[in-house]
């Protein structure tokens, strides 16, 4: 920008609508969806992903049956060819949509430790190719898997996870997409959003003012679009 | 014989060697309940796998907030001086050897503290593995709290775990209805037992060799009601 000339363009990742936000969402993309024990599902996101209905999807996601995320109705709607989670057990007697698909072969699963999983993100979004982790020797999840030891203890070598898309909620965001969260909304946003090529952030609020830095819990640099859906 | 512990006199049982300033993270399901039977006046900071430190009592139904959940979707609330982080500091905080203690609940133990605590090999129901694996792993101990037999009347205390492992070598200590066993290099050494069982007995329940304490004490624990 040249001195004096004003910027024609300031940043503002503001867009109006979750179907605005996905709209260059793709067939084949890994996408991460954040959320945990109820906080931080980014559910509108999630309905308006549904809604655009890209195909053969990779999903991310620590739950693939938490009753109070709507993961359930990607997988429903037959979008998913594969969970990467730390928990696909659904809570009613009937299998919940993703039991059904993988119980008769139709979706593809990959449980992982829930840290690994998180650290596997996280990896991705760091430059961290792959890294070894004592979770998972001796395990069935890690059957397969380079070991190695180090300092007496054996470790599993694990790799990195990156992604096309993430899709997380928060509590307020800004222009510039700095995110701040309520309570345990955070759980997996952070990492997600920083393993992803595109960044969508749903948020109560939009502030007209920045947030102030030391509020900020995650930089705007890491996210694309955010788009205000209100409290529910 | 005395009367086998209930799930709640378990709970008490292992909440009595929690100690000042640990944090302490509890399992889903039924060790939650030891967060009510702490010693009066002990401060301990209680850790969530969703990265909440110092998690305090369930929330009324009237504070209860949506936002504000332990990893089993619990609404809590939070005590003085808790903070909340994200998943991979909460899991760094677990793998890196930060927490004191895990008590976590398990199918199988065996004599060299392998944990099968989270796959019965089901084909219709999906997997669930959660944080189980870190904590396993990560804790500075590991202590479990089981019925010492399956329903079916078969030990769960064995030599080799048959289900599918958690975690090797990672179990500390184990708070069952009939006894306090603890995991040592050697194998099962058993701290209390149930008043007028005799070694015998314990042992023909267990499916490991049973060491016995010198100073083996007899397991007590005051009358708790489980609701429902």
């Amino acid at each position: 920008m040249l001195e004096g000339t004003g910027n024609p363009m300031p940043i503002d990742k503001r867009v109006s609508t979750a179907a605005e936000a996905l709209a260059d969402v793709r067939d084949g993309a890994t996408v991460f969806i954040s959320g945990f024990g109820g906080a931080g599902f980014p559910n509108v996101l999630i309905r308006a992903l549904r809604e655009r209905a890209p195909k053969n999807l990779t999903l991310v996601v620590n739950s693939a049956t938490h009753r109070y995320s709507l993961t359930h109705e990607l997988i429903a709607a037959g979008l998913v060819r594969k969970v990467v989670c730390t928990a696909a057990r659904g809570h009613d007697k009937e299998p919940s949509p993703f039991e059904r698909l993988w119980v008769a072969g139709k979706i593809e699963l990959e449980c992982v430790p829930q840290g690994t999983f998180a650290e596997r993100i996280r990896a991705g979004g760091a430059g961290i190719p792959a890294f070894y982790t004592p979770v998972g020797f001796g395990t069935a999840l890690a059957d397969g898997k380079e070991v190695r030891t180090f300092n007496g203890r054996q470790h599993v070598l694990e790799h990195a996870i990156n992604g096309d898309l993430a899709l997380v909620r928060a509590d307020t965001a800004d222009r510039y997409g700095n995110l701040a969260f309520r309570f345990a909304q955070m759980n997996f946003a952070p990492v997600m959003a920083t393993a992803a090529k595109l960044a969508l952030a749903e948020v109560a609020t939009v502030l007209d003012e920045p947030i102030p830095h030391e509020r900020v819990q995650l930089p705007g640099s890491y996210i694309d679009r955010v788009v205000a859906v209100g409290t529910k | 014989m005395m009367q086998p512990l209930n799930r709640l006199q378990m709970a008490w049982r292992a909440a009595q060697d929690i100690r000042e300033g640990m944090l302490v993270n509890l399992g889903i399901g039924m060790p939650v309940a030891v967060a009510d039977y702490l010693k009066p006046g002990l401060d301990v900071f209680f850790q969530s796998e969703n990265g909440v430190i110092g998690v305090g009592p369930l929330a009324t139904a009237e504070h209860a907030d949506t936002d504000l959940v332990d990893a089993g979707s619990r609404r809590i609330t939070l005590r003085p001086g808790a903070a909340i982080v994200d998943s991979s500091w909460s899991f760094a905080m677990i793998r890196g050897g930060h927490i004191d203690v895990t008590i976590l609940g398990a199918f199988e133990v065996a004599s060299n503290g392998d944990l099968a605590n989270w796959d019965t090999r089901s084909t219709s129901k999906g997997p669930l593995v959660g944080g189980a694996m870190d904590l396993a792993t990560g804790a500075r101990q590991v202590w479990v709290m089981m019925e010492h037999l399956t329903r079916g009347g078969t030990p769960r205390l064995l030599e080799h775990c048959t289900l599918p492992l958690t975690a090797v070598h990672c179990v500390t200590r184990v708070y069952t209805d009939l006894a306090v066993v603890e995991i040592t290099p050697t194998g099962m050494l058993v701290r209390e037992m149930l008043g007028g069982m005799s070694q015998a007995e314990l042992q023909t329940r267990t499916g490991a060799p049973l060491a016995f304490a010198p100073d083996c004490r007899a397991l007590l624990a005051p009358a708790l009601t489980l609701a429902g």
